[in-house]
């Protein structure tokens, strides 16, 4: 095996179409780059194909313009506070416009979404909400999934009494009361997006996702190479590090993309309910519509369309993409 | 199997024994407890407060609650709740349990219909415009912010087209003089689904073998039998009209919980028929000539079943936690609304009852899954 990892798999003669050998040259020229660079150039192939076979799917290309839209949201907001917006009028916690009283004020050229029931401005406190949204997404997803698959596939694999300890764990998690929980959290710490981003990525990775990933885990360890690979002498880390966990990955991207918007729309549910002690947040902006009484009063739609579309808009794009990438990943989904 | 069986309900005494612990002592670490909830009442003094918390053996330490809790529940006593004192936890339970069934399962069941049936349409003539449109569409509803969208309906076909009734699950002016309890006629109408599904799951096996064309008489004339039976009997009982009050106030909650959710079940029954449909049986199948519908519905959609039946009998399994949002949202008075309370205002044996039956039924479901699962796809063996 050794031997052959040092050696240049472009080098060793390979048939062409016609029956004829690589051409001279070329090989000399694939022998004189180092490994790493024809890995990479090969990675860059893959990559390159993946992204064709996703462009196909011209949902997920919906699901990406509208995530790349809000990423282009929140990289703006400190550079419109910095330079554009008066910090006394804009901030989306403590500002405040004296002159577009009475609030809520409806959308003008000064506050292109209006101004929400404490004086203060809705495109910022949008725009502001939108980073803390993808952070709280994105560190709940990457702890959900670097649990859930390593766990996943160490059950799966080894069985017996880690099997039973880790599922019988994931049970207990998926019954434990996690409004409770979070009440209990917020007591003893300050229950910031960080922690919540923690919190959710614990619980969704020891829970449900768990089940579902060892359960995939399960069919992929009865597979015929997974059986030669222990046959010609692998060790069991190298049979999980290199056939289980990347056969995985497609489940685990799929499942990335729910726990974004499991996290997301979670936070906004806790905040609607005040449950979280957080500075704001898109839940927090429905939470004081609520609160002031405008929830269903159709003629101040700016104060609950953006907050509540931006929801839906950003975890439905999450999910789009997810699916797409499922395809792209899972060559059974395809099309014909 | 059986060892198996025995093993795993060995674990889950286990787990639900951890179960109780964890969730009593997280309980118990929730700052403050219920007598605080005097103190907004200046006229209670000190010495009042201190009786009261005295009285719900709130001045004990921690871990004698608990052993005594425990204790308690081993003599099947689930104790008093403390916001409906004196009412024992099993009579709440006991009143509200039906109802959220009630709404529940009868809105899970019909999600999961749709999202099976589209999901496996759309698997079916997928790349048209049709599909596109229904994966959005689906997915917007799948992830709108709920207690919004729910108020939106209540506007819409409550308030501005007055279809249905705004809120709440019976009318009380219709209900002043009826004969019998609200609860009365819901326990009925959950053990009429019940007796009726049964009968007709029976009746559909006991027909399995007649041929396809007598077959469909023979199955559309069992169901309307069934239902002419049922209309028979409630309306000679004189609860019909009480129960066709629940049912009026039942359908939004079940229209606006259908349209939020059958998105996933259609998604899940998409993805998974789009893996059958690359087996080898249904090129088989088509290579014998057989129409397309009986590939269709006999040969890719039944192998599909398989994660959207797992996937229902855990939402089951949890249906009777019912939804904090949708009770809310619809002023329905079931277990969710009194989890959420309960949790608010720290009426900890209140709370644990209700986690308790719900942590049963997940706990059961789990196992019922494993099993399922072995039986409906027997590659997967259990040692």
């Amino acid at each position: 095996m050794a031997t052959e990892e040092r050696h240049n798999p472009f080098a060793t003669a390979q048939p062409a179409g016609d029956g004829t050998t690589l051409d001279q040259q070329e090989r000399e020229r694939l022998r004189a780059q180092p490994l790493w660079r024809v890995r990479l150039k090969l990675l860059a192939g893959t990559l390159w194909n993946n992204w064709k076979l996703f462009t196909e799917n011209k949902i997920g290309l919906i699901g990406l313009a509208i995530i790349l839209f809000y990423a282009g949201l929140a990289l703006a907001h400190p550079l419109l506070m910095g330079r554009v917006w008066d910090p006394l009028i804009y901030d989306p916690v403590i500002g405040f416009d004296p002159l577009a009283a009475p609030h809520p004020a409806p959308p003008s050229a000064q506050h292109w979404l209006g101004t929400d029931p404490l004086g203060r401005d809705v495109l910022s406190q949008l725009m502001f909400s939108t980073a803390s949204e993808f952070i709280l997404g994105m560190v709940a997803a990457l702890i959900t999934v670097t649990i859930g698959t390593s766990i996943g596939a160490l059950a799966a694999y080894f069985g017996g009494w880690i099997d039973t300890f880790f599922m019988r764990l994931a049970d207990l998690v998926i019954t434990l009361p996690a409004i409770v929980l979070l009440i209990v959290l917020g007591g003893l710490f300050t229950l910031d997006l960080p922690l919540l981003a923690l919190v959710i990525g614990i619980l969704s990775g020891f829970g449900a996702t768990t089940v579902i990933i060892k359960s995939q885990a399960l069919t992929i360890k009865v597979r015929t190479y997974v059986e030669a690979a222990r046959v010609a002498g692998g060790s069991h880390w190298h049979i999980i590090l290199r056939h289980i966990i990347p056969n995985l990955l497609p489940l685990t991207f799929l499942y990335m993309m729910f726990t974004v918007t499991d996290a997301i729309f979670a936070e906004a549910i806790l905040s609607y309910f005040g449950l979280l002690n957080i500075r704001m947040s898109w839940g927090l902006m429905i939470h004081t519509t609520q609160s002031a009484g405008y929830l269903l009063n159709f003629q101040t739609w700016w104060l609950i369309v953006p907050p509540g579309l931006s929801i839906t808009l950003l975890c439905a794009a999450f999910y789009l993409v997810g699916r797409a990438l499922d395809e792209v990943v899972n060559p059974r989904l395809r099309k014909r | 199997m059986a060892r198996y069986i025995a093993q795993r309900l060995l674990q889950i005494i286990l787990t639900f024994f951890l179960f109780l612990a964890l969730s009593y002592m997280l309980l118990e670490a929730m700052p403050g407890d219920f007598s605080q909830l005097f103190l907004q009442d200046p006229k209670l003094t000190l010495a009042q407060r201190e009786a009261i918390a005295a009285s719900l053996g709130l001045n004990r330490p921690p871990h004698e609650r608990f052993f005594r809790y425990i204790g308690s529940f081993l003599r099947g006593d689930l104790g008093v709740s403390f916001q409906y004192y004196p009412r024992p936890v099993v009579d709440v339970i006991l009143e509200r349990a039906p109802r959220t069934l009630m709404l529940f399962i009868s809105s899970t069941v019909v999600s999961f219909y749709v999202g099976f049936f589209v999901g496996k349409l759309l698997a079916w003539r997928r790349g048209r415009v049709l599909e596109y449109i229904t994966t959005v569409g689906g997915v917007t509803l799948y992830t709108v912010f709920t207690p919004w969208f729910g108020l939106l309906m209540i506007w819409l076909f409550a308030f501005t087209l007055d279809w249905f009734p705004i809120g709440k699950f019976i009318t009380p002016r219709l209900w002043r003089d009826a004969p019998v309890e609200a609860n009365v006629v819901f326990n009925r109408m959950l053990l009429t689904a019940l007796v009726v599904s049964i009968v007709l799951l029976t009746w559909f096996i006991l027909t399995r073998r007649i041929d396809t064309r007598r077959r469909r008489v023979v199955h559309w004339g069992g169901m309307g039998l069934g239902l002419t039976v049922v209309v028979g009997i409630w309306g000679a009982s004189g609860l019909g009209p009480y129960a066709l009050n629940i049912l009026h106030h039942l359908m939004l909650p079940v229209l606006t919980l259908t349209l939020i959710s059958f998105a996933g079940t259609m998604l899940l029954t998409r993805n998974s028929m789009l893996e059958t449909l690359r087996e080898d049986y249904i090129t088989t199948a088509r290579a014998k000539g057989l129409p397309e519908k009986v590939i269709r519905d006999k040969h890719a959609a039944r192998n599909a079943m398989l994660p959207v039946v797992t996937s229902l009998v855990f939402s089951l399994a949890f249906a009777l936690s019912g939804g904090v949002i949708t009770e809310g949202v619809f002023s329905w008075p079931g277990m969710g609304e009194v989890l959420l309370t309960s949790a608010v205002v720290q009426d900890i044996p209140m709370m644990m009852g209700a986690l308790i039956f719900t942590a049963i039924f997940a706990l059961l479901a789990h196992l019922v899954v494993d099993i399922l699962y072995a039986f409906l796809d027997p590659r997967i063996r259990y040692g």
